[in-house]
């Protein structure tokens, strides 16, 4: 086996690999022959870093240093300065917004400095298409280690650990798989939900596609505590290079006698198999999931019977998301105490988010239960874009709410947040400024439920519809103050009645901006105004007479003719006619065109 | 058997492991207001998707509101059925789903059947808020030669979806489309007539609102009995008289068979006659075919296919074209009753009163949609012109018999015409199911064994069970009868006898749950299967006050032959009373 001096690695997470860090990658070896280094330095596709923000990616070992925004043409001079010559290139060193320095080494930066990274351990570390450096991270040793202990004693020592589902329930992860246990069965199944849908959320893309060894281990291990002999994964097809990355994996563990008959000599079967999800959002609820494995229409079934009892093909089935599995084989490893000992005292370890919006440091972070929200936005996210004002922050997708200044220093985990009319979801975090108008925000979310709403139940196939109804009539300008009554009945009834967690959920944006942001909605309805200036309908463009010394820049450019006046004298709008494109305000020099 | 505590509005009551609260309240007096869950307790069928909400309750210690319809009782649970956030719950989503629904009451065909609107009169809904601006889903109409569907109406409570999937095995209707746009159709939305629909009407039959609705031929026949120039007559098949007083607050079961001749008569029907005379016709026939079949069979002769299958249900018919087209063979070629009528009142009857075939109107009355379908086969008409030119099913002729201002339950009996309108105790025995092959047992031992019957009534062939079977002792000739209703079980049934696993000689089948009593076209039961089995039992109270009660026994059928048909299965019978079948099978229109 070559022994390497150094080692070049690179992001090969489906953003990175956006701005093509393939290419990179290539180049930087190629740059390494010619230098004839290729023995030397090996270049190796990880995983997502998670600093997304900064991506692509490079980090070199063994000195930690940490390049951000590479691009191709950057390859060269990596090499020739620092692998050949051994100085760094310190344009693409990551500089510290506060103090302007250059930080070389990520453990020095704020974005990594809060996080403990035990779901996302081995991303950007491994190469997830080989299995021995998996391997190599005490990889398959948990198994081993489950396989000698015994299902009952696994599912107590999972139980004790006090792991949360991480797809957004927060059920008991121990308790779960003791359920499917003791329910007999002559076939039972083990199923990964990789369906994950939140908007801008990728925490299980990023796992699958950096680390896809320890979901297999875990679902094997977790096949082994039930009594199941198969596992299926059901991801979305739109997460091509986490099947591609999945695939290998389940090759290599097929090879290695990791998956198959009698693993490790144990006596135990298990094999997994993808199903493939079309993008329905709400096939990441567990029994629409199931449904649409069967090939059924994906839409969700009555609880109970829940999974574990009555799951996939009435089989008892454990249903566990991505990034809960991806904690398993660590508690093994290290055992309860130590994962108990992060967190809270009911949310124990760890939570992926994926970190967005209005603020400068954005990625993928894994941060312990109990960090705050202030943490988070200010030392890990590196605070407010353009040095703006925070306003809010939406946590747990489409189906959480927003949580305002006043939760800044609240401890967050999955009943905090819940208190606080919130939720975790599966780890959406998404920064809000004083730009974001709260009512626009609130109906975003619902054009998103609407649009992914089964229709199965009418609360939710007719309820979010009609609720995005009132919210349209509002940013419009043409909302009274009976429809935010309106609203909110109807939130409260859809949240009471709905089948599944789609629509029990779905009115929390609402609700929650209706609760923390009221002033706003009335602002809307009686002085038709949105204070963030983003409602189009509620906006005027006007010219101030004295500023304006008419130059007819303003009339030439509008596209509806809807500014008149005579040369050098004052111009004016006629608002009935205006599209507010705001072409005219761009145009004019003297900042003689306001918005009110 | 395990039993459960709980305590329901302050209370208390004792109920098997398993009961839903919605069950369980009834019980208690309590009715839940539901919507989208239907049961039919004697057919074992109950759709619980728990779509609508309607039922849902306060269930103590529970963090939101529960279906009643499809959550079990637990010990020591606390269920509470009115409180203001039930009852603020249960208006919202009622003014919600109304919100998306037509408000065209005065016209729609389902107006005062239609469940919805009974939900508004019960919650007292005046007023939708926010209607002006509330968008509605459309979607377009699709008028089917039985059926049609106005999906604006549906409100997803997917009772046809199950009855057409789960009960009927055919598949013709699933969801479509997400969200505010989804509602129930077949596959890539096609319209009905390019699906595997039989139209056996189940689905209308269930259909709370107005989404699924049978096409209306009243109009049509008001035209024909306005037009001087044409006689018409009119069949009325035996499940008809049965469930007709419903319509008219009758209790289910009243037989109104003389009333409704009478009926007839006043709106204007030149002949009123009886499809009975062709369900003794079919006996005629299809025992003849039966015995023709079982001698060669049992004489070595192995091009006879057996068991032979019924064919008097238009929608048994079109299922085994649809799923069966390799067997299209085993079916008897007789044709079903309604058609037989048809056919012999367009030359037989024709000739006997000197009347045109083109000035001749024959209309039925069934209780059934795919009769609608049945008659406008091609195969059934001559020169473009159908042995049966209108069908109506119970319900339109209600509609008729109210428009014309008529109050059936004032009226006498009367008697059926002559000649078409005497039949048998066997014939009446159609409109149930194992009527058919009851019937055909009665002529055919009597025919195979030359002696008199003993016992006229074959209980063992009676029933409401999906699938039965029975042995028939054909005087130490041991005849296999297998017996099937709701075409899952047909569809069982028949690939039983596919795989060679079966050893039949005859099998009965109606498409619909119970036979023609629970047809597609009969006074809608709401989910209320006492209504069904009350119209069984008057089947047999109708059969049973029968003076004769054996086909080959009618006379007038014993004329028909001796005057014009020869005997059964004669080259004339064969080509009046026979037909053939056509292979429908899915083959590559998807792909």
């Amino acid at each position: 086996m070559a022994k390497y001096k150094s080692h070049l690695l690179i992001c090969g997470g489906t953003g990175c690999m956006a701005s093509e860090s393939d290419t990179i990658a290539e180049t930087l070896k190629a740059e390494l022959a010619k230098h004839g280094l290729e023995n030397e330095v090996q270049v190796i596709m990880t995983g997502c870093f998670g600093f997304c923000e900064k991506g692509p990616i490079v980090k070199v070992l063994p000195d930690n240093t940490f390049y951000t925004q590479v691009k191709t043409t950057d390859a060269a001079e990596i090499v020739a300065e620092h692998l050949v010559k051994g100085r760094k290139v310190s344009r693409l060193l990551y500089t510290d917004p506060t103090n302007k320095e250059h930080v070389s080494d990520s453990k020095h930066m704020g974005f990594y400095q809060k996080q403990i990274r035990i779901a996302l351990r081995n991303c950007g570390v491994i190469n997830p298409e080989n299995i021995d450096e998996y391997i190599a991270r005490e990889g398959y040793q948990a198994l081993g280690q489950v396989l000698e202990m015994g299902a009952q004693a696994a599912i107590d020592e999972l139980k004790k650990s006090g792991l949360r589902g991480r797809g957004g329930g927060g059920f008991p992860t121990g308790l779960k798989w003791e359920f499917a246990s003791k329910n007999k069965a002559d076939q039972k199944y083990v199923i990964c939900n990789a369906d994950e849908g939140d908007p801008g959320a990728f925490m299980d893309r990023s796992i699958l596609e950096g680390d896809p060894h320890s979901v297999i281990e875990a679902m094997t291990i977790n096949g082994f505590c039930i009594g199941a002999t198969k596992g299926l994964v059901y991801i979305r097809a739109e997460y091509p290079l986490a099947i591609k990355r999945l695939v290998t994996a389940l090759g290599q563990a097929r090879e290695f006698g990791l998956l198959g008959k009698d693993i490790l000599g144990s006596g135990f079967d298990f094999d997994i198999e993808l199903r493939y999800g079309a993008g329905a959002f709400v096939c990441g609820e567990e029994t629409a999931l199931i449904q649409s494995m069967q090939g059924e229409r994906g839409e969700p079934t009555v609880k109970p019977p829940f999974p574990a009892e009555k799951g996939y093909l009435d089989k008892p089935s454990n249903v566990n998301n991505v990034e809960t599995y991806a904690n398993v084989p660590v508690i093994f490893l290290k055992g309860h105490k130590w994962f108990s000992a992060i967190g809270t005292e009911k949310s124990k370890g760890t939570k992926v988010f994926a970190l967005a919006g209005k603020i400068n440091n954005v990625g993928l972070i894994e941060v312990p239960m109990g960090i705050t929200l202030r943490e988070i936005i200010y030392e890990i996210g590196g605070g407010i874009k353009d040095g703006k004002k925070f306003k809010a922050v939406q946590t747990g997708g489409p189906s959480g709410g927003c949580l305002t200044e006043k939760h800044l220093d609240t401890k967050i985990d999955y009943d905090s947040l819940l208190a606080s009319g919130s939720m975790m979801g599966s780890g959406g975090m998404i920064v809000l400024d004083e730009d974001d108008c709260m009512v626009s925000i609130a109906k975003f979310y619902l054009e998103f439920t609407v649009e992914e709403s089964c229709g199965k139940c009418s609360p939710c196939r007719i309820g979010n519809k009609r609720m995005h109804e009132l919210l349209t009539r509002i940013t419009d300008g043409n909302g009274t103050m009976e429809d935010l009554d309106r609203l909110r009945n109807l939130g409260e009834v859809i949240k009471d009645t709905s089948l599944c967690g789609l629509g029990q959920t779905s009115p929390n944006p609402v609700l929650s901006t209706l609760d923390n942001f009221y002033d706003e909605y009335v602002e809307h309805v009686k002085d038709h105004k949105c204070r963030a200036g983003h409602c189009k309908s509620l906006m005027q463009y006007v010219i101030d007479q004295e500023a304006c010394v008419g130059c007819t820049a303003c009339a030439r450019v509008c596209p509806v003719n809807a500014i008149s006046g005579e040369r050098k004298k004052p111009h004016f709008i006629d608002t009935t006619i205006c599209i507010k494109c705001g072409a005219c305000m761009e145009k004019c020099k003297f900042s003689a065109i306001n918005i009110i | 058997m395990e039993t459960i505590k709980l305590t329901i509005d302050k209370k208390v009551i004792e109920v098997p492991k398993g009961t839903t609260i919605y069950k369980a309240a009834k019980q208690l007096g309590i009715d839940i207001p539901v919507l989208c869950y239907m049961e039919l307790k004697d057919l074992n069928i109950e759709n619980k998707p728990a779509g609508c909400r309607i039922c849902v309750v306060e269930v103590e210690g529970r963090r939101n509101l529960a279906p009643s319809c499809s959550t079990d009782c637990t010990e020591g649970m606390v269920v509470k059925t009115h409180t203001m956030r039930v009852i603020n719950a249960r208006r919202t989503i009622l003014e919600l789903i109304l919100s998306d629904h037509p408000k065209d009451c005065l016209t729609c065909a389902k107006s005062g059947h239609c469940e919805l609107q009974d939900m508004a009169i019960k919650l007292g809904v005046r007023h939708i808020p926010g209607q002006e601006f509330a968008e509605m889903s459309t979607y377009r109409m699709d008028t089917s030669p039985s059926i049609i569907r106005d999906l604006d109406k549906c409100i997803m409570c997917r009772r046809c979806e199950m009855m057409c999937n789960d009960v009927q095995t055919v598949g013709a209707l699933n969801a479509f489309n997400r969200g505010f746009n989804a509602a129930v159709a077949p596959a890539f939305e096609q319209d009905l007539d390019k699906s595997p629909c039989t139209y056996c009407g189940q689905c209308v039959a269930v259909c709370p609102t107005g989404a699924l609705t049978e096409v209306d031929h009243t109009p049509a026949v008001i035209r024909a009995l306005s037009d001087p120039t044409k006689t018409v007559i009119v069949q009325t098949a035996p499940a008809v008289r049965v469930a007709l007083g419903e319509e008219f607050g009758m209790k289910p079961g009243t037989i109104v068979t003389g009333k409704m001749v009478n009926a007839l008569r006043q709106i204007g029907f030149h002949h009123v006659f009886d499809t009975d005379f062709a369900a003794d016709l079919t006996i005629m026939e299809e025992g003849t075919e039966l015995l023709d079949r079982l001698t060669r069979h049992l004489g070595g002769d192995k091009t006879v296919k057996l068991p032979i299958l019924t064919s008097c249900c238009p929608a048994w018919v079109n299922f085994f074209e649809h799923n069966f087209s390799d067997m299209l063979d085993v079916p008897s070629t007789a044709k079903s009753p309604q058609q037989m009528f048809g056919a012999i009142a367009k030359t037989y009857f024709a000739d006997m009163m000197k009347i045109k075939r083109e000035d001749l109107v024959v209309v039925s009355v069934m209780p059934c949609l795919a009769k609608k379908y049945e008659a406008q086969r091609d195969e059934f008409k001559v020169n473009g012109n159908p042995d049966v030119d209108f069908s109506i099913s119970t319900r339109e002729l209600a509609h008729l018999i109210k428009e014309f201002n008529i109050n059936l339950a004032d009226l006498e009996d009367e008697d059926f015409d002559r000649p078409m309108g005497e039949s048998t105790g066997a014939a009446v025995i159609f409109g149930a199911t194992g009527g058919v092959i009851e019937a055909a047992t009665r002529t055919a031992y009597e025919i195979q064994t030359g002696k008199k019957l003993e016992k006229i009534d074959f209980k063992a062939l009676r029933g409401m069970e999906g699938i039965r079977s029975a042995t028939v002792d054909f005087n130490g000739l041991p005849i296999n009868i297998g017996i099937a209703h709701g075409l899952a079980n047909a569809r069982q049934l028949l690939e039983e006898v596919r795989s060679g696993r079966a050893n039949y000689h005859a099998i009965e089948v109606m498409a619909c749950p119970g036979g023609c009593i629970g047809g597609g076209g009969q006074p809608l039961h709401h989910g209320d299967s006492s209504i069904i089995k009350a119209r069984f039992e008057a089947i047999y109270r109708e059969d049973a006050g029968k003076p004769i009660r054996k086909s080959h026994e009618n006379p007038y059928i014993i004329k028909l032959y001796e005057d014009f048909l020869g005997k059964p299965m004669s080259e004339k019978a064969h080509h009046l009373l026979h037909t053939h079948y056509f292979d429908k099978g899915v083959k590559d229109i998807y792909i």
